[in-house]
């Protein structure tokens, strides 16, 4: 049997509820949200490198490229706001995020 | 079942089994863990579609930086992990019946996917043999021609993201003494010496 693009298509599917399931389940836990969206972002890296593998179009592994840029980005900046946000509060829970809500 | 297939099986079901780990393991450490061992088995999944440049680029940023980033911040950070785990089952009901509902309707809009024959080999960039032209190479073609611009702005993102990590992570403190290479420089013969008539027998 061949491995088609609805196989790999229905794996990035998988990957990406799995990262929505994670930020359902761990809603305190700013950390682990975090790594669920880079898990999304891999889901989403995954169905751009099928669609140019199958479609025999380069356009799609380009876009990972910055889709993975961006990707980093966002996990550096993020980390960042996390570790300010703890030296000033002591804890990380999601909860304890509404200082601004007045 | 061929060789492809057999290995396209294995790296799936290691990447979902450590997704799955990445959001229930009890100890983020644990997780990050995982999400290494999930980026590396999509990097074999990216080996078997034939984009090698980007399989490389995903072990190397992101287990290479990414996760290490994350294994630093999570165990520099001294927090109650057991704490945050509290309201885990209450939302798992709820987060299972979204998850199953998103799922099965995105495998009903992939699982019917044909491509129409006069589509495929006729996008804006064409694979060529990769005998002749290796992926990195075809990348690198028209990644610093067609593409320069946003190369460009993907290292400006990038750019910001370093600065403004370092904004707002950086702090001084008043009592930590720093090197001021300008004053250092400016010093003179004036400055830095003095000298003084010392009578003989007396003391300053």
């Amino acid at each position: 049997m061949t491995i088609g693009l609805s196989h790999y298509l229905s794996v990035s599917a998988i990957l990406f509820t799995l990262g929505i399931l994670g930020i359902f389940l761990n809603r305190k836990n700013v950390i682990v949200i975090l790594m669920s969206v880079e898990l999304i972002l891999l889901a989403v890296n995954l169905n751009f490198v099928a669609f140019s593998s199958f479609l025999n179009d380069l356009v799609g592994q380009i876009f990972a490229l910055f889709v993975l840029t961006v990707a980093a980005a966002e996990a550096a900046i993020g980390l960042a706001i996390l570790v300010v946000f703890f030296r000033n509060r002591g804890s990380i829970a999601v909860e304890d995020i509404n200082m601004m809500k007045g | 079942m061929t060789l492809t297939a057999f290995f396209f099986y294995i790296f799936s079901a290691v990447t979902i089994a450590s997704a799955v780990m990445v959001i229930a393991s009890r100890n983020p450490v644990h997780s990050v863990l995982f999400l290494i061992l999930a980026f590396f088995n999509a990097a074999g999944l990216f080996l078997l579609l034939g984009a090698e440049f980007l399989a490389m680029i995903l072990v190397v940023v992101y287990v290479g930086a990414v996760a290490v980033l994350f294994l630093f911040v999570v165990m520099m950070l001294d927090v109650d992990f057991a704490e945050l785990r509290q309201g885990f089952l209450q939302y798992l009901p709820i987060g299972v019946l979204i998850g199953v509902v998103f799922l099965v309707e995105l495998i009903f809009v992939v699982g019917a996917w044909v491509i129409a024959p006069e589509v495929a080999g006729h996008g804006a960039l064409p694979i060529r043999n990769p005998d002749e032209v290796s992926n990195i190479a075809a990348i690198g073609e028209v990644l610093y021609t067609r593409y320069v611009y946003f190369f460009q702005a993907s290292g400006l993102v990038l750019l910001v993201a370093m600065i403004g990590a370092i904004v707002l992570t950086l702090r001084h403190k008043p009592n930590v003494k720093r090197q001021d290479i300008a004053t250092q420089v400016a010093r003179s013969r004036e400055t830095a010496i003095e000298i003084r008539k010392v009578e003989p027998g007396k003391g300053l």
